[in-house]
């Protein structure tokens, strides 16, 4: 609690008591003095004082001051008119009351807002704002993180914060993840391996090469996108601003008629009458403040928010969360999303006369050099199989988009895909399922390699769920041949696939799924290819970020991590929050109206009124921080 | 360009949308926005603007919530 809520409390503890001992004598006893003026009791409205003015006195002053300011229709002065009006007529009781609820609510709602911005900052404590650098001596010094320099070596001990992104070039250690990625499962590194800033060391004392500045970081980047995400609001969240700007100003215009117009039409000279009119029209000006609308809405967002990134999602704005809350789309790019994006040798063919140790010798020494990820699946086969590459084959060259040619035994040596053979005028056997890549040696047809991308482990279950929360569609997007994505998108029970896309064919592609759906459109992808069709998407999902830029920049959503299952956790939060604010306004705005009927009415008087302020803000404010649990 | 400052004690929602309102009709501000959970102040302007403008919006900062102030 802060010092200027500890102040209030005491403030509001003195009232109460200094209440209830006033209230008790004036109802048990009566006032034992009476103090008259002009035909008048004065004495019960200086008891009165006494509990007013701890509460009171406050918000006259600031009241004082905003009127001072043009600021008319703001709630201390609202707050003030209204029990002013029900002390002068005489309403001593309810007038104290109303200012004291009116103080609880607002300490409370400082208490509970203050919370959540605490709870988010400390889900957001990951950054070590100094690290260790070892001087000549061999002692640590701790400098702060901002004069560090890349290329600096950094310490970091064993249970410390990784404070700068870098390379590991001393000791070994396992890295725990969880506040980066939701993931609890550490990351064993060793010499070589990267170091990301927001990581625990778990293991020995680690010495890294810092390989990016302080702000450029992985931590400083995510903190930055967290903490700005308040900035971009969502619709409801405007929607109830600009209510708020209507509403206040039109009830209390409301509340002025509703004092004047009645006892002049009714009997202008009763002043009976005329109290009880006031009285009612000051229910209003309780009513009218906005505040509890205004906060519940960005509050249920902002605890959403920090609930996801609690989970390794980081979500860029509200306006993104609501978003995804309307989609029904979800379009998934494939290689490296849905599937592991990692290929591996899933059958071999050797044509007549071939064995397989020869067909694999050959095609191991062409694809030696070669940096494509077909090629680097067929050496980790060769590796894992023992086959060693043909040392007789030279003169490799590449030829981009269809494979590699190269010399064995004064023949020309072709491997590569069906496009590379039927060029070279040879007949082959098609491949099916996979890649296929297809082995020559002159004009002799040697066999071939069929290779494929696996489903990610936990895909299916990850789709299974996205229809479990509503999704209706799921959509893959692919580069590969029709039958490959077919064989996918069957295994994974997706909805559809669009096969054989260029990268540049994607965001057409996509925009005509967006113009077939009836809501919103959410696109999946890695991000490091497919940047525009995140950006086009309704709302982009950029997978496994963690370390990358390009993805955090461009989507509005980063999964740190690349489990799919995080979608289906986004789509469910988001939803939460949209209920959790409609729940918000449609209850504030029912009490609030229904307050001012019968208020209107006479029914209800100014202890009803308060409560139709604070009270809903009290349960609008509970009710938002379910989220963050 | 952009520029970040933190508002201290700044505690009430609504407020924030008017302080926003204000700071954003000072001249030379092409943007303003104030985050109120996290309660940041962002303002886009021309950078030789930004003393005069900062001087303003604290002011109009005062006339809305007298305790709020923006911390740079």
């Amino acid at each position: 609690m802060r010092r200027k809520d500890k102040k209030q409390l005491i403030r509001i503890i003195i009232s109460a008591i200094s209440l209830g001992i006033i209230v008790a004598i004036d109802k048990l006893w009566g006032f034992p003095i009476s103090l008259t003026l002009w035909g008048f009791d004065l004495f019960p409205l200086i008891a009165y004082l006494i509990p007013y003015i701890p509460v009171g006195y406050p918000v006259l002053l600031s009241a004082g001051k905003n009127i001072a300011h043009g600021q008319v229709f703001d709630e201390n002065f609202l707050m003030s008119l209204a029990t002013i009006a029900a002390l002068v007529t005489g309403e001593y009781a309810e007038a104290v009351f109303v200012m004291l609820f009116y103080q609880v609510g607002e300490l409370f709602e400082h208490i509970a807002v203050g919370k959540s911005r605490d709870s988010i900052k400390s889900l957001l404590s990951i950054r070590a704002d100094t690290a260790f650098v070892e001087d000549e001596d061999g002692n640590l010094d701790e400098i702060d993180c901002e004069e560090i320099k890349v290329g600096d070596i950094i310490t970091v001990k064993s249970g410390g914060k990784i404070p700068l992104d870098g390379v590991i070039v001393e000791g070994r250690s396992s890295l725990n993840t969880v506040a980066l990625t939701g993931e609890s499962l550490p990351r064993a590194v060793e010499i070589g391996d990267e170091a990301l800033s927001g990581c625990i060391n778990e293991g020995g004392v680690l010495k890294i090469r810092v390989t990016k500045p302080f702000e450029e970081s992985t931590v400083s980047k995510i903190l930055a996108l967290v903490e700005s995400s308040a900035e971009n609001k969502s619709k409801s969240e405007d929607f109830i601003t600009k209510f708020a700007r209507v509403y206040t100003p039109t009830v209390v215009i409301l509340a002025a008629f509703l004092a004047v117009l009645p006892p002049v039409i009714i009997c202008i000279n009763d002043s009976g009458i005329w109290r009880e009119w006031v009285m009612r029209a000051m229910t209003f000006l309780v009513i009218s403040c906005p505040c509890a609308l205004v906060i519940s809405v960005p509050l249920s967002y902002f605890g959403g928010i920090g609930a996801a990134s609690k989970k390794g999602i980081l979500i860029k704005g509200s306006n993104y969360l609501d978003a995804l809350s309307h989609c029904d789309t979800i379009v998934f790019d494939k290689t490296g999303t849905l599937t592991k994006g990692v290929f591996s040798v899933t059958e071999i063919k050797c044509g007549e006369g071939v064995d397989e140790n020869e067909l694999l010798s050959l095609t191991l020494a062409s694809e030696k050099y070669s940096t494509h990820p077909i090629a680097a699946a067929i050496r980790r086969f060769g590796e894992e199989n023992s086959y060693a590459p043909s040392p007789e084959v030279s003169e490799i060259e590449e030829i981009s988009g269809l494979g590699v040619k190269a010399q064995y035994q004064g023949e020309i040596l072709l491997v590569g895909n069906d496009r590379l053979m039927r060029e070279s005028n040879i007949d082959v056997e098609t491949v099916s399922p996979g890649v296929g890549v297809y082995v020559a040696l002159g004009n002799r047809y040697l066999g071939s390699l069929a290779l494929s991308d696996k489903p990610k482990d936990n895909a299916k279950t990850a789709i299974s769920a996205l229809f479990e929360q509503g999704i209706i569609k799921t959509v893959m997007l692919s580069g590969d041949k029709e039958n490959e994505a077919r064989r996918i998108c069957e295994a994974l029970s997706l909805n559809s696939y669009r096969a054989e896309l260029l990268p540049s064919d994607k965001v057409s592609a996509l925009e005509e799924i967006m113009k077939s759906s009836e809501k919103l459109c959410a696109y999946v992808g890695d991000g490091i290819n497919d940047a525009p069709v995140l950006a086009r998407a309704d709302v982009g999902i950029a997978m496994g970020a963690l370390g990358s830029d390009a993805a955090i920049e461009a989507a509005d959503i980063v999964l740190m991590n690349d489990n799919l299952e995080k979608i289906g956790d986004a789509v469910a939060l988001s939803k939460r929050t949209r209920s959790i604010v409609i729940q918000n306004i449609a209850f504030a705005l029912s009490v609030k109206a229904l307050a001012l009927i019968l208020g209107a009415l006479g029914i209800v008087g100014l202890g009803i009124a308060i409560f139709a302020d604070v009270g809903v803000a009290v349960i609008a404010i509970l009710n938002s921080m379910r989220n963050l649990k | 360009m952009r520029k970040t400052c933190k508002l201290e004690d700044l505690d009430c929602a609504h407020c924030a949308a008017k302080m926003e309102i204000a700071i954003s009709k000072i001249e030379g501000v092409l943007e303003a926005k104030i985050a109120f959970m996290t309660q940041k102040l962002t303002i886009e302007a021309d950078e030789k603007d930004f003393d005069r403008i900062l001087k303003e919006a604290q002011k109009a900062i005062k006339k809305i919530e007298p305790d709020c102030r923006i911390v740079l």
